[in-house]
């Protein structure tokens, strides 16, 4: 709606225009285009002040003249009327529009675009239309939107005549389609006049129709089509029946694929909240043998990160998250890092040990979050640039938090394999996993190395608690509804196998989503639940087992 | 050799076991006692909430022993025995809800109340003969025996062991959990099988029914307890204790090591269902929530704080945790939690053993001090 109505763009326009008034007038310059311009801010004040006429047709007049005038501001002010949302005082007559705020109506005018203070339901009135009046301002609406400059508007404005062309707009769209150089807007623009052939009498020109539609996505046509059909069914046309149902199932055909496309979208951003929730996992588990039930509460510590960054910088939510990542890895790290110092070095070697102790910090660090924060959800702002869909055609569309989420859990899966094979970390972390006494004997400090992974594990942890919290609630219960689904990752994946992981969580995440119009959410979880109960006595060692000395323990 | 000299042989060696049997008998006949006979105005009197508290407490301890058979003696921790606790407990609850016939909210004489809530027509095939007792007792025994069995074999076969097992065992107990809260599953959906009227024709609010229920817990829990030392001190046993210590090593001796942890694993899932079936008419509801993953874990707590292959550590365990949280949860509910997760971290950095290794590690020290 932004780019539509152009607010931004009108008030700069408009300020610079006065200025430029004012400098044109000190030189005494008078050019004919000011000229043309002043005229026209006239003519839109006459006409403007016309529409307080009581007659209907003086007021279709000036919608008409108004129509002509170049100016964004008009679009306002139809769209406006055409709500019948356009006000103006009763005392001085002054267009206004109207903004209910709790102390009663915000004023601003539409000429000047001034604000006018906060009045009472009594001081306006509301400019009334009739039926007559909407059809001509939505038709001028749309006529001023085809005609934009902006291929984008141009866009929305002929969607949205799509379901209602009638024989009349004809001429008018063909001569907008011989202007039109934009592709979309050609492509929208014969699937409108499609629309209007299809009703042709003329059967050559209907049966091409009928062909036409079959490659629109749009849902009017598809509808369209099927009334065609069913007229044609009636009459007994073979031609166009014919055509009408391979149309409707080519446009079925499509449909289909982008259903499927979008579910195996969904089912990869499902793999990926599971892939960010179970790759620290995959260090701690996987890399150090440490069952750590605490995880969750780790992606838990992280949201909460968010969220108290968010409490720091309340005018900043575009760049919270910028700077929640690294908080929330610091945090979650340095809380692991407490977590293995404190309670896990004491238990190596002893994984169920390891395991209760490691429960238990969980419900300590669940109650300190329920004491500190209150045991109600916590909301998380999600910044304007997540928000939104990326829409490929009129049947598929990709929300933005979803892709975002993909693209991060992706980079911190190519982050995490980095440490792990590129730097000194990373090397001395691999040589303790696999010989704890040789790499000691070679001078590796095991015990610093063993709390940096801990503490990177858990970092990531609470990263994966960010992206977490931009799609789920933010409770001290989102840890413990992970937990459960990133170890069945893991030991799907295998064990100590960060690409095990990677399609671990992804083929979980498509197959949840595939199964889910099938049988439903909760059922969709249970099958993929008895799959891995059933697969792990296949293969105890899961997808991609560790091979050589490192598996033998 | 008839059955009671194999009961004095068995007991003759166990002083600690003695004591507790003795105990709960008395138990089993005093607390009634006080409760029906001792006016309500004399301090000895136990009110009948009290019964049933504690009643819950034995049910807990039946399902803690049945616990440290697997996990104590067999080295398998599983953390999903809350599966077979809850399965024995619907089995009843859905024999007790059969009992309710027309005296529902819906009046309706086939039907429980939430069925009809939900427009069902006719009873779903497996809940018929749950208005049989001895049928709804046959189904407690067999049904979380069966899902043992199905589970180890698979499980035990394939030889997934350690943590492996422990997390597929917590996933099975979610899988359940999940499946229960379902509405379309026919066991009542979220809110669980409740209001029960009676049980084999007595009144479950009456104050006698509660006392006699109290008295079968305390003996089905003696009873555990006497089967589990006599499973635990036979040959069964000893090669059990062995395969949780050298599980290789028993293989190649040449004992089938998936057989034996089956039964053991079938064993210890029917006296869980006992405990569950035994549980459900006294606190008056099963809900899915019996399944959840943390009461599994919980359960393990309780082992481990009582002390783990002891057997009677896993009934004091049970007893003295749940004993702090009706207290925690009442007094200071808030610090709950902290208690419970500093229990767990405790309990495995400090007494490995729990309570009874701490004794059993303090009465050395002493003798050792009296000897020197």
């Amino acid at each position: 709606m932004r780019t539509l109505n152009g607010h931004g763009l009108h008030d700069n326009a408009s300020a610079f225009g006065v200025i430029l008034k004012i400098l044109l007038f000190v030189s005494g310059l008078v050019s004919g285009s000011v000229l043309m311009a002043a005229q026209s801010e006239e003519d839109f004040s006459t006409q403007l002040n016309r529409l307080l006429e009581f007659d209907f047709d003086v007021k279709a007049q000036a919608i008409n003249r108004l129509a002509k005038i170049e100016d964004e501001r008009i679009d306002k002010v139809f769209r406006t009327l055409l709500n019948g949302d356009l006000y103006y005082r009763k005392n001085d007559k002054t267009i206004v529009y109207v903004k209910k705020t709790d102390d009663g109506y915000a004023l601003t005018s539409v000429l000047g675009n001034e604000s006018l203070g906060v009045v009472s339901k009594r001081k306006i009135k509301k400019i009334t239309v009739n039926n007559k009046l909407r059809r001509l301002l939505s038709g001028l609406i749309a006529e001023r939107g085809m005609g934009h400059r902006d291929p984008a508007v141009r866009l929305a404005s002929v969607k949205e005549m799509i379901g209602q062309v009638s024989q009349s707009d004809r001429d008018k769209l063909q001569r907008l389609l011989a202007k039109e150089k934009d592709e979309d807007v050609s492509t929208a623009l014969n699937v409108a006049l499609a629309m209007i052939d299809i009703t042709s009498v003329d059967k050559q020109k209907q049966l091409a129709a009928v062909k036409a539609l079959g490659d629109s996505d749009y849902p009017a046509s598809r509808n369209r089509l099927k009334d065609v059909l069913d007229q044609a069914i009636a009459a007994g046309d073979t031609a166009v029946i014919k055509q009408a149902r391979s149309s409707l199932q080519q446009i079925q055909t499509r449909a289909e694929r982008y259903q499927t496309i979008e579910t195996i979208f969904f089912g990869i951003s499902l793999g990926s909240v599971l892939l960010l929730a179970a790759i620290g996992l995959a260090i701690t588990f996987g890399v150090m043998g440490v069952i750590n039930m605490a995880h969750g509460e780790l992606m838990m510590i992280g949201a909460y990160t968010t969220y108290v960054v968010q409490l720091l910088m309340p005018n900043y939510i575009e760049w919270s998250l910028l700077v929640a990542i690294p908080a929330a890895f610091v945090v979650a790290g340095l809380f692991g890092v407490a977590i293995e110092r404190g309670v896990i070095r004491f238990l190596y070697g002893r994984p169920l040990e390891t395991l209760l102790a490691t429960f238990g910090i969980s419900l300590v660090l669940q109650q300190l979050v329920r004491s500190i924060f209150s045991p109600l959800n916590r909301s998380v702002e999600t910044p304007a640039w997540m928000s939104g869909s990326w829409e490929i055609n009129a049947l598929l569309s990709l929300t933005y938090n979803r892709l975002y989420i993909i693209v991060f859990s992706l980079l911190v899966f190519a982050a995490l394999l980095m440490i792990l094979k590129k730097t000194p970390l990373g090397l001395h972390v691999r040589a303790v996993s696999q010989n704890r006494t040789m790499a000691k004997a070679m001078g590796i400090r095991t015990e610093w190395v063993d709390a940096m992974t801990f503490g990177l594990g858990s970092g990531i942890a609470g990263v994966a608690g960010v992206a977490l919290s931009q799609l789920t609630n933010v409770g001290p219960n989102l840890g413990q509804s992970y937990i459960i689904d990133s170890f069945m990752v893991v030991v799907f994946g295998g064990v100590g196998n960060l690409w095990g992981t990677l399609v671990g969580a992804m083929s979980l995440g498509v197959a949840n989503k595939f199964m889910e119009p099938w049988v439903g959410a909760v059922l969709a979880k249970i099958f993929i639940l008895v799959f891995i109960i059933l697969f792990i006595q296949k293969r105890p060692r899961g997808l991609f087992p560790q091979k050589g000395r490192a598996a033998e323990h | 050799m008839s059955t009671t000299r194999v009961l004095i042989q068995l007991i003759q060696d166990d002083r600690v076991g003695k004591l507790l049997l003795t105990s709960l008998l008395v138990v089993a006949i005093l607390i009634p006692v006080l409760n029906l006979l001792v006016p309500e105005t004399s301090p000895y009197h136990i009110s009948t909430y009290v019964v049933t508290l504690l009643g819950k407490y034995l049910c807990y301890a039946l399902l803690a022993i049945a616990l440290d058979l697997v996990w104590g003696y067999g080295g398998i921790l599983s953390l999903g025995h809350g599966v077979f606790f809850a399965l024995g407990g619907y089995a009843m609850g859905m024999y007790l809800m059969r009992q309710i016939g027309d005296r529902g909210v819906y009046g309706n004489p086939e039907l429980p109340d939430f069925m009809v809530f939900l427009n069902w027509q006719e009873l779903p095939w497996y809940w018929f003969g749950f208005d049989q007792f001895w049928f709804a007792v046959l189904m407690i025994v067999l049904v979380p025996g069966l899902l043992a069995f199905v589970f180890g074999w698979l499980a035990f076969r394939s030889r997934v062991t350690g943590v492996y097992l422990s997390i597929i065992t917590q996933a099975l107990t979610f899988a359940f959990m999940l499946a229960f809260f379902r509405n379309e599953m026919g066991f009542g959906g979220n809110n669980g099988l409740t209001d029960f009227k009676d049980i084999l024709g007595f009144e479950l609010q009456h104050g006698g029914t509660r006392n006699a229920l109290f008295a079968i817990s305390a003996l089905a829990l003696a009873l555990g307890y006497v089967v589990s030392r006599y499973i635990v001190n036979s040959k069964f046993g000893r090669v059990v204790v062995a395969i949780r210590d050298a599980e290789d090593r028993t293989r190649f001796i040449g004992y089938k090591v998936e057989s034996y942890k089956l039964w053991l694993f079938v064993v210890s899932a029917v006296m869980a269902g006992i405990a569950g079936a035994l549980y459900v008419p006294q606190v008056g509801i099963i809900n899915p929530g019996e399944f959840s993953p943390l009461n599994s874990i919980e359960l393990v707590v309780w082992v481990a704080v009582g002390g783990r292959g002891t057997l009677y550590g896993a009934i004091i365990g049970a007893l003295l945790v749940n004993y702090a949280k009706t207290f925690f949860t009442g007094a200071i509910p808030e610090v709950w939690l902290f208690a419970l997760g500093g229990l767990f971290i405790v309990v495995t950095l400090f007494l490995p053993k729990g309570l009874v290794g701490l004794y059993q590690q303090l009465r050395e020290k002493y003798l050792a001090s009296r000897t020197a």
